[in-house]
């Protein structure tokens, strides 16, 4: 489904990713973890076309087509999702609004007819419960006055809504308490399915005992350092990230990079 | 990005010309273009001295150009065309007899004037240049005692009600522009709610200015009698020139005790291009007088047009308990340029106002806010509440706010909020990563900011205003 290959990108001229290699496969969740600055929201932020960031080399093919030469709003239709980490706040405009014109754009972009208020409003209706969120969120403003929690459950209602073949969920967890990020993990999970690949963006493994993943990489310095199986989240938490040695260009690191290099 | 930059180019939708023949008096103002403008309208005497006395005041006066924070070269007013009308009969006793190049002009600018292609419930006056062509639904408003007619016509047929209200809002001598058109206004609409009467249907008129060489002064008069309520919407647009037009109008309101006026404006006079070449000057003076206890004056504006937009929609609270709005979406792109605001006047005791303004400014537009609340000593217990919002999109452009307040009792309260924001790259990114283009995010975005004021429209209007903004700022960001 997804397959970067010797990704380098950074912001205003600093290079924050120096060579990603990463396949993910339909089906399948992968976490991406490292600690401060090593480059796993810029990762999340180039992949859904994020205008302040550059890529400098590399590239990256979703479902056979050139990921990078697509708007965020084209990579979006073709089913590109991003939960983003500081969610932003649309005054005047309703959260049923916003989500009927996402919604429908994705509809036009499959040839598929619009539904109109009172259709979408069933369908919401319905999606809500994924993330126990109740009617009066319909009809405030986007993520206006929502708490921290109350704002990345809205997150994961957008996803159930566009239902997303890639959704990337950029530090979904932080700032929530335990129950919040019980009932967003939840939802997470009942909208994977065989065809559809989660890459769950983390500082720390909490969220990883809910969401649990088929493959963890670790970034330091914009370099994937380690990889394996979700034991590495673990080994992870027991250790902290400093054990994790930073790859230089020549270093035999996981295998993938190696290849690429 | 190149499908903004092409959608930047996108042309005026009404910028048409109408190729009709006009009947035209000579460019130039004196007492003589007086008489001759009552000459051709057959007024009475009274009109004549009411012109005559508001033009010799005008000469005394001198254009308000310090104090308002928009700049515009010298306007010669002996070049202007006072008076131009397309020739056709003088009386018009059923559309039948209306040219139909006008009325395919109006039909084009999505106003049918043939009442069975009509939106149900909206009555039209529409006005070509100088006079009104067009008045619909005529006799089943008089059915209700509602009169809606043009200008000319109450002069005619309405003399005392006219001779009464006229000037009593906005005096002849109120303002530079004020005085201007008190001489020289050539037509407009009139409407009259009869006591206890709640106008079964909105009553608009819509404004056309054809002719590249002739100003616009019209005039328009509503009084809502005693319980009386009337809902009226008024739309206007211009053909592209690459010069100057003025358009100075006079709008008086009178509410009498109970009376209720909802007055809606959707302004999309022709802005000039991109570089700020031609397009309206539009200098209009709109004020209502709550005249009796427990009336009340709304006004709703959405101001998207013009060269210049100078223009404060006022309301006198001079009954107890009378309560004035201002809502207004005031938008500025490119070379554009807006001094726009309301004025409230605290008379009678108890009586309150709300003004809500929206400002977006784009491109090299310069946008400002000037709102004056008076409090007078016997207006006890008089609240005010003001919101004024700027946003600004792109780094070119200027918001300003000019709020003046001044308060003589110890009994009234005047809250003042103003904010000013940006749309910001993270606002646009994040609607885009939903799916939503970005011209698509800007409108949602600032549909979102102004919607406070949408809510005030009556619903055609609003939809129409909502998408009225989307193209205005298309290509104005990224």
């Amino acid at each position: 489904m997804l397959e970067i290959r010797n990704l380098h990108a950074g912001i205003d001229g600093n290079e924050i990713l120096k060579g990603i290699n990463l396949t993910i496969r339909k089906g399948e969740i992968h976490a991406i973890m490292g600690p401060n600055g090593s480059g796993k929201s810029t990762l999340a932020k180039v992949l859904a076309g994020h205008p302040q960031y550059e890529v400098t080399a590399g590239e990256v093919i979703y479902e056979g087509k050139n990921l990078l030469e697509l708007s965020p709003d084209e990579r979006a239709r073709a089913g590109v999702f991003m939960a983003f980490q500081y969610p932003i706040e649309v005054p005047g405009v309703s959260n049923a609004q916003f989500l009927r014109l996402a919604y429908n754009e994705k509809r036009k972009h499959l040839g598929e007819e619009e539904l109109d208020p009172l259709e979408f409003k069933d369908l919401l209706k319905e999606r809500a419960k994924v993330v126990e969120m109740d009617a009066s969120f319909m009809t405030r403003s986007v993520n206006e006055g929502f708490s921290g929690g109350e704002k990345k459950r809205n997150e994961i209602l957008q996803m159930a809504v566009l239902e997303p073949k890639l959704a990337v969920l950029d530090e979904t967890d932080s700032g929530l308490d335990i129950d919040a990020l019980r009932v967003v993990a939840s939802g997470v999970n009942q909208l994977l399915t065989p065809d559809n690949a989660i890459i769950v963006v983390t500082h720390y493994q909490r969220l990883l005992n809910y969401i649990v993943p088929d493959y963890v990489h670790v970034l330091a310095s914009g370099r994937i350092a380690r990889e394996g199986g979700k034991e590495l989240a673990l080994e992870l938490e027991e250790k902290g990230y400093d054990w994790i040695k930073v790859p230089t260009q020549n270093e035999v690191g996981p295998a993938k990079l190696n290849a690429a290099n | 990005m190149s499908t903004a930059e092409l959608l930047a180019k996108q042309e005026y939708k009404y910028g048409f010309v109408t190729d009709i023949e006009s009947d035209m008096i000579p460019r130039g103002l004196t007492e003589d273009t007086i008489r001759l403008i009552v000459e051709k309208k057959n007024e009475p005497e009274w009109m004549l001295e009411f012109r005559l006395k508001a033009f010799r005041h005008w000469l005394t006066m001198t254009e308000p150009k310090h104090w308002p924070n928009i700049k515009y070269p010298e306007i010669d007013y002996q070049n202007i065309i006072y008076y131009s009308a397309p020739k056709q009969k003088p009386t018009k006793a059923s559309l039948d007899e209306v040219d139909p190049e006008l009325l395919l002009t109006f039909e084009k600018l999505g106003i049918p004037l043939q009442e069975q292609k009509q939106l149900a419930g909206v009555a039209v006056d529409a006005v070509f240049d100088s006079v009104s062509v067009a008045t619909t639904y005529k006799e089943k408003l008089k059915k209700h005692g509602v009169i809606f007619c043009s200008f000319t016509e109450a002069i005619r047929d309405y003399p005392e009600l006219v001779k009464k209200y006229l000037g009593s809002v906005v005096p002849t001598n109120d303002n530079f522009f004020a005085a201007l058109n008190s001489a020289v206004f050539s037509d407009g609409s009139f409407c009259f709610i009869p006591k206890g009467v709640r106008c079964p249907m909105e009553l608009s008129t819509y404004f056309r200015i054809n002719n590249a060489e002739s100003g616009q002064f019209e005039r328009t008069l509503i009084v809502a009698e005693e319980g009386a309520y009337v809902s009226y919407l008024e739309g206007c647009t211009a053909p592209k020139f690459d010069r100057n037009q003025l358009h100075a109008a006079v709008v008086e309101l009178v509410a009498l005790d109970d009376a209720q006026i909802k007055y809606s404006t959707v302004q999309n006079w022709y802005a000039g291009d991109e570089e700020g070449i031609g397009g309206i000057y539009n200098f209009v003076t709109k004020r209502g007088k709550c005249a009796g206890k427990n009336s009340k004056i709304s006004w709703t504006q959405v101001e998207t047009g013009s060269a210049i937009t100078w223009k404060y929609p006022s309301c006198i609270l001079q009954g107890d308990n009378s309560i004035g709005e201002f809502y207004s979406v005031a938008l500025t792109n490119h070379a554009q340029q807006a001094d726009t605001g309301t004025k409230m006047i605290h008379l009678g005791k108890n009586t309150r106002s709300t003004i809500i303004s929206k400002g977006i400014a784009a491109g090299k537009s310069n946008n400002s806010y000037r709102g004056l609340v008076k409090v007078m000593p016997k207006a006890e217990g008089a609240r005010n509440y003001t919101q004024c919002d700027s946003m600004l999109i792109g780094s070119s452009c200027g918001a300003n706010t000019f709020p003046y307040i001044e308060v003589m009792n110890n009994t009234s309260s005047v809250e003042h909020e103003a904010s000013t924001s940006k749309i910001s790259e993270e606002q646009l990114f994040y609607l885009q990563q939903r799916g939503i283009s970005q011209e698509d995010a800007v409108s949602l975005i600032i549909n979102g900011f102004c919607k406070d004021v949408f809510l005030q429209l009556p619903m055609e209007f609003a939809v129409e205003a909502q998408r009225l903004l989307g193209l205005k700022l298309e290509g104005s960001v990224g």
